[in-house]
């Protein structure tokens, strides 16, 4: 129940949004994310959008994640 | 899809696998506290690729499965009421409470509904004037907001006939209660990424500071499992007890500071009663006195039975990490998916389901650890 989902913003409407998630769109309220803007991930949940998915932390996530790999590599 | 398959290569997972290998030296229980890493663990076969000196129990976190039956029965006494539509998100459809379930009320004649979103309510509601129309509140930090919003939107579009029914319930204080439990030998915790992705990673403190262990707030695609599986062995092989956050692209200290506004706007604190855990002090939420004109208890005059308990079930065990769903006697010959015994089967979150599902015929090879080898990976079912 406690499932969300990334999807991209490609609209705004007041607290109403147009997310997009693999090719479907669906409508999303904003009222309980932090300000977002058009272009940016959010994650869904229930119909509402929680929280502002940040990008830049993925990619460092991502590249410590190689990172683990090289030491492993070698070692 | 972005965001998610990067999460998933399978080559970044063997590394991860191989640093678990390379790190792991004594035996240590950490616990998925939610129930969405438990399906995930599963599905991805994460129990069978980890060295086995790691053990993966599942906690109590999913919100179907820890509604009481008492609390299951009052929704479906509501449900019974003339002139009531009964809203609820599907998982709750076909929980077995003590006599019935909503799914089974509905055949009968009830008006219950599902659906996607408190919106979704509150647009039945305005539709439905002459009926009250009860949202079924249950769930985690997560959810609870997104109730919250709906009790402020009703307010604010002067919708009178919509109704909140709140068996809402609050993650740190069952864990602190699972501490407080002797039946329990943890060494540390996988943190729910969603209900952190609200309330931050600060009410996990008390865990590394009173209790010593480490936690570690996770993500739910399988390379965030492995890495803050693998975070966690660190920690307690360097002797660390902190919290820390893997999954940080969703997850900020603070939490969601407009969410947690909103919550505590509608909503404050109060006792709640857990499946497998009982009555928990300050576990649950109640809708504060100034909404109570949204509140279903306010005006529902309800009588329900003493509830009953399924003769057999061991999800109150299974949720306190206890019991896995294999020392059941009754796990997948009396109680499957199709004609579920407990809700630990029926919901999709539910840990009975999740191994009937995917780990019904997974071994685990208990020497592998000591033959230090690293598994293949399989790929996603
Ligand atoms: S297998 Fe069925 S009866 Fe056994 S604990 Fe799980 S839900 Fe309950």
């Amino acid at each position: 129940m406690c499932l969300a989902i990334p999807g991209r913003v490609i609209e705004i409407d007041g607290d109403q949004a147009e997310v997009e998630i693999g090719g479907i769109i669906r409508r999303a309220s904003l009222a309980l994310c932090p300000p977002v803007r058009v272009g940016q991930y959010v994650l869904l949940h229930a119909g509402f959008a929680i929280q502002v998915v940040d990008e830049e932390e993925a990619q460092e996530t991502l590249r410590l994640l190689q990172e683990i790999g090289d030491i492993g590599e070698i070692s | 899809m972005k965001l998610v398959s990067e999460f998933r290569d399978p080559q970044l997972a063997a590394h991860l696998i191989k640093a678990m290998y390379r790190t792991s030296r004594r035996a240590v229980s950490l616990m998925e506290v939610c129930g969405t890493h438990t399906v995930a663990i599963s599905k991805n076969g994460l129990r069978q690729m980890i060295p086995s000196p790691i053990s993966l129990l599942s906690g109590p976190g999913c919100p179907v499965c820890v509604t009481s039956n008492r609390d299951l029965d009052k929704a479906i006494a509501v449900a019974r009421q003339p002139g009531v539509i009964l809203a609820t998100f599907g998982d709750m459809m076909r929980v077995p409470g003590s006599y019935s379930s909503l799914s089974k009320e509905r055949a009968e004649g009830c008006d219950v509904r599902v659906v996607y979103s408190t919106m979704d309510a509150l647009r039945i509601a305005e539709a439905n004037p002459h009926q009250k129309v009860v949202f079924y509140g249950v769930g985690f930090e997560t959810t609870s907001p997104t109730i919250a919003a709906s009790i402020l939107e009703a307010k604010k579009r002067g919708i009178t006939n919509y109704l909140v029914l709140s068996v809402h319930k609050l993650i740190p204080p069952a864990m602190k209660a699972l501490l407080d439990s002797p039946e329990l030998n943890l060494h540390g915790f996988i943190c729910p990424g969603h209900v952190s992705v609200i309330i931050g990673s600060r009410p996990y403190q008390f865990i590394s500071e009173q209790y010593h262990l480490p936690c570690v707030i996770s993500g739910f695609e399988p390379l965030d499992i492995l890495q803050s599986i693998l975070m966690l062995v660190q920690a307690l092989e360097t002797g660390q007890a902190a919290v820390h956050i893997q999954y940080r692209r969703g997850v900020r200290e603070e939490g969601n500071p407009v969410a947690l506004r909103t919550l505590d706007q509608v909503f404050e604190v109060g006792d709640a009663e857990w499946r497998g855990l009982g009555l928990i002090p300050e576990s649950g939420l109640k809708i504060r006195r100034k909404y109570r004109s949204w509140d279903a208890e306010e005006f529902l005059d309800l009588d329900v039975p003493a509830p009953r308990k399924a003769p057999g079930c061991l999800c109150g065990d299974i949720l306190r990490g206890i019991k896995n769903p294999f020392d059941c006697p009754l796990f997948g010959g009396k109680c499957t998916p199709e004609s579920p015994v407990g809700p630990c089967m029926v919901s999709s979150e539910g840990t009975c389901a999740a191994y009937y599902r995917y780990e019904r015929y997974r071994v685990q090879d208990e020497d592998r650890g000591r033959r230090g080898e690293v598994p293949q990976l399989k790929p996603a079912g």
